[in-house]
């Protein structure tokens, strides 16, 4: 991520209590830069809410982020926080428009740490072309929170050619990934106190709204499921496929993408990369003729020179994923129970 | 007593590199001769939860043939941790000023009333980390904190946590202890071998075990029980290799022990760590969750080391809990049930609800066969 834009000189280097009254401070706050680095017609109203227009069918999703740390490698939470809930219109086939951006804020955050994910969350935007039109910011007693809480919420526009449902969900449709798999969970991991690896392993959180629409416009109502693999990895989205669509899903150990460096952390730390979190990539469930042409349009774009066909939706064995292991044994892939725990051998 | 001049067989050809034990061409190869050479029902025990991991995760059992079943042994450090020191870790981690660090796993293994995981949920401090010296670390760090580590495990985990010891007492620290539950591997196979009900026709011996200490321990057993033994690593095609090789022994009546995990353990172990470990801790007897217990099967700090030791340190003073009576989990250690002839398997308890450790941990018999049996009906 690239983009520098100096802080504004400020009377004050860390947030406190005032900074969420609603009063003065509130206002130094959101005019030292906030809104100059937001700046559209929507927010020059300063209004209590924005006023849209929308045509056709809308897709409105939401997401928070509570990430620790806040930074990590090659970006941090005000990226994600933009990328999160652009995906996931994404996901419903929609052409982001518009973002709410809302903030909790613990006493004591630097000023300079606020003003980088500010940054980040402007040049987010402008890589996924939506607006932020309306915010919200909170300040909480030291100890109340950890250092920055975001929520964002979004509206966008369904594309003409989508139809996009688990409904539409077949037994021999093939199942594609967009990018190499578990990257940013382990970008995350590599960097939580305590383990500091040495690694060059960077979050790969980047908006997709732009390939899907690239793949919407290609292959329209032949596109069936939209995922992105967040929370609970890849396992738990096609499990959540297998039990909702009373279908059996098929994976291949063999045909996962994955980076070797972070396949080679993931067994150092005893995960499964099946489990952890993804932010830079989709899962698509496809009609079986399109699949080869899909991965290949896929794989021109930039960040999805992995992607590749690792399943497919099958007849059998309903509600469970069954994955073939690389010497050709089988196992179930069942739903993550709580948190991914390292083991202790 | 010196047990060297036993045979060790010498693989001929030893694999090297990582990418040849997950080479589908040589797994293959080896399943077609443990085919070929298996004429009767066999039931060997992989003793170690690591090597259970592998066979679930690569689906090892749907590809064996049925003469050969695997039965899953004690060696997970989670499933034969007792209740009742659970209990006593919750007990510490609920005191004002003390820091519980633990290796993940343990986390969600329930005590008798909630988990440690339950217990870090309502407010606790309870860090999880991936080396005892890291909370060495966190005790020069917080001189007004007590900071306690959940030392459990096998051989393996126990030369780190001599060495926390060793470091806490070279850097003089007062706030420094382990809760201890280590144990030893060849006790409780023997414990499992003199079962009157015991299946067992030959073992799968822990391959990092036996790094640290080496196989001279395994060699009475072998010769004494007339049982063969194979000291296995954790890759797939460790794993099919050390099944051939049980299998070809059994097959022809002999009671070896061989070393398949050659590339790692040496016949004379970790001479460095066991120096160690003889340095800190004393063999003494322990209690195994679901077995009883098990005679000089366990670490326990010597008495020069004694304030680093959490039982004395801190009273703790909790009730002694029964293990619920429907759960057979000593039975499924020892290998003399299946968890699927469990009353309570995949009813009442799951791995959302365990009540015993093997359905906890993703090493324990009753957690592998819960996700591996639901697919081995309709998976062909």
């Amino acid at each position: 991520m690239q983009l520098q834009c100096p802080m504004p000189k400020l009377d004050f280097d860390i947030i406190t209590l005032g900074h969420g009254s609603g009063g003065l401070l509130t206002n130094k706050l959101l005019d030292s830069g906030v809104f100059h680095l937001f700046d559209n017609e929507q927010l020059q109203q300063r209004h209590d809410g924005a006023i849209l227009e929308l045509k056709g069918k809308t897709a409105f999703s939401t997401d928070s982020f509570v990430i620790s740390p806040i930074f990590f490698p090659d970006s941090n939470i005000g990226e994600l926080a933009v990328n999160g809930t652009v995906n996931d219109l994404a996901m419903c086939g929609a052409v982001p428009k518009y973002l709410s951006l809302s903030f909790i804020l613990e006493e004591g955050l630097e000023m300079t740490d606020f003003w980088e994910i500010l940054v980040s969350i402007k040049w987010a935007a402008e890589q996924a072309g939506v607006q932020i039109v309306t915010g919200d910011t909170k300040v909480v007693e030291k100890g109340k929170g950890d250092k920055i809480f975001i929520n964002t919420s979004g509206v966008g526009q369904v594309h003409d050619n989508a139809k996009i449902s688990l409904e539409h969900v077949r037994p021999g449709d093939k199942i594609i990934v967009s990018d190499s798999i578990a990257t940013h969970g382990v970008a995350i991991m590599s960097v939580r106190e305590g383990l500091e690896f040495e690694t060059t392993i960077k979050s790969d959180t980047r908006c997709l709204n732009h390939t899907v629409t690239a793949l919407l416009d290609n292959f329209g109502e032949d596109i069936h499921l939209l995922k992105d693999p967040t929370r609970g990895g890849l396992a738990t989205v096609l499990n959540e496929i297998a039990r909702d669509g009373n279908l059996g899903v098929d994976l291949n150990q063999k045909h996962l993408p994955i980076q070797k460096e972070v396949s080679a952390l993931c067994e150092l730390l005893g995960l499964d990369p099946l489990y952890v979190a993804n932010e830079g990539i989709f899962m698509a469930v496809v009609k079986a003729e399109i699949a080869e042409k899909v991965v290949d349009k896929l794989r021109k774009i930039e960040h999805c020179s992995n992607a590749a066909i690792i399943g497919e939706v099958v007849e059998n064995h309903i509600n469970q994923v069954v994955i073939t292991s690389a010497i050709g044994g089988k196992r179930v892939v069942s739903m993550l129970i709580g948190e991914q725990l390292p083991r202790i051998c | 007593m010196h047990w060297g001049n036993w045979p060790i067989i010498k693989l001929q050809k030893e694999m090297k590199f990582l990418s040849e034990y997950r080479d589908a061409d040589l797994a293959k190869k080896y399943l077609d001769e443990i085919r070929a050479t298996v004429t009767q029902p066999w039931n060997i025990m992989e003793v170690c939860g690591g090597q259970t991991h592998s066979l679930v995760k690569n689906g090892i059992m749907t590809l064996l043939p049925d003469e050969v079943q695997m039965i899953h042994g004690p060696g997970c450090p989670v499933c034969v941790t007792p209740l009742n020191l659970i209990d006593k870790a919750i007990y510490l981690a609920e005191e004002k000023d003390v820091i519980l660090c633990s290796f993940g796993d343990m986390l969600r293994v329930p005590g008798s009333k909630k988990s440690l995981l339950q217990t870090k949920a309502a407010g606790a401090d309870i860090r999880i980390l991936y080396s005892p010296l890291e909370a060495v670390q966190l005790a020069s760090e917080n001189p007004d904190r007590e900071v306690v580590f959940f030392a459990v495990g096998f051989e393996t985990t126990a030369p780190a946590n001599a060495l926390s010891i060793d470091k806490a007492d070279d850097l003089g620290l007062t706030n420094y202890s382990i809760l201890a539950s280590q144990v030893l591997v060849p006790p409780a196979m023997e414990a499992v071998i003199e079962d009157e009900e015991s299946k067992i026709d030959a073992f799968l011996a822990a391959g990092h075990v036996c790094t640290i200490m080496g196989m001279e321990e395994y060699y009475p057993l072998v010769a004494h029980y007339k049982i063969p033994m194979v000291v296995t690593g954790f890759e797939p095609v460790d794993l099919l290799q050390g099944i051939l090789l049980t299998v070809q022994q059994l097959e022809k009546g002999e009671a070896l022990l061989q070393n398949q995990y050659s590339r790692v353990v040496k016949p004379e172990g970790n001479r460095k760590a066991q120096e160690l470990l003889h340095k800190i801790f004393e063999v003494t007897d322990r209690e195994w969750r679901g077995i009883g217990n098990i005679p000089k099967s366990g670490f326990e700090l010597r008495s020069k080391y004694a304030s680093f030791d959490a039982n004395l340190k801190f009273s703790i003073d909790i009730p002694k809990v029964e293990e619920p009576k429907e759960c057979i989990a000593g039975l499924v250690l020892k290998g003399i049930k299946k968890p699927m002839e469990c009353s309570q398997f995949g009813k009442k308890c799951t791995p959302q609800n365990p009540m015993g450790a093997p359905m906890v941990s993703s090493e324990g018999a009753c957690a592998a066969y819960y996700h591996f049996s639901g697919a081995i009906e309709t998976i062909s």
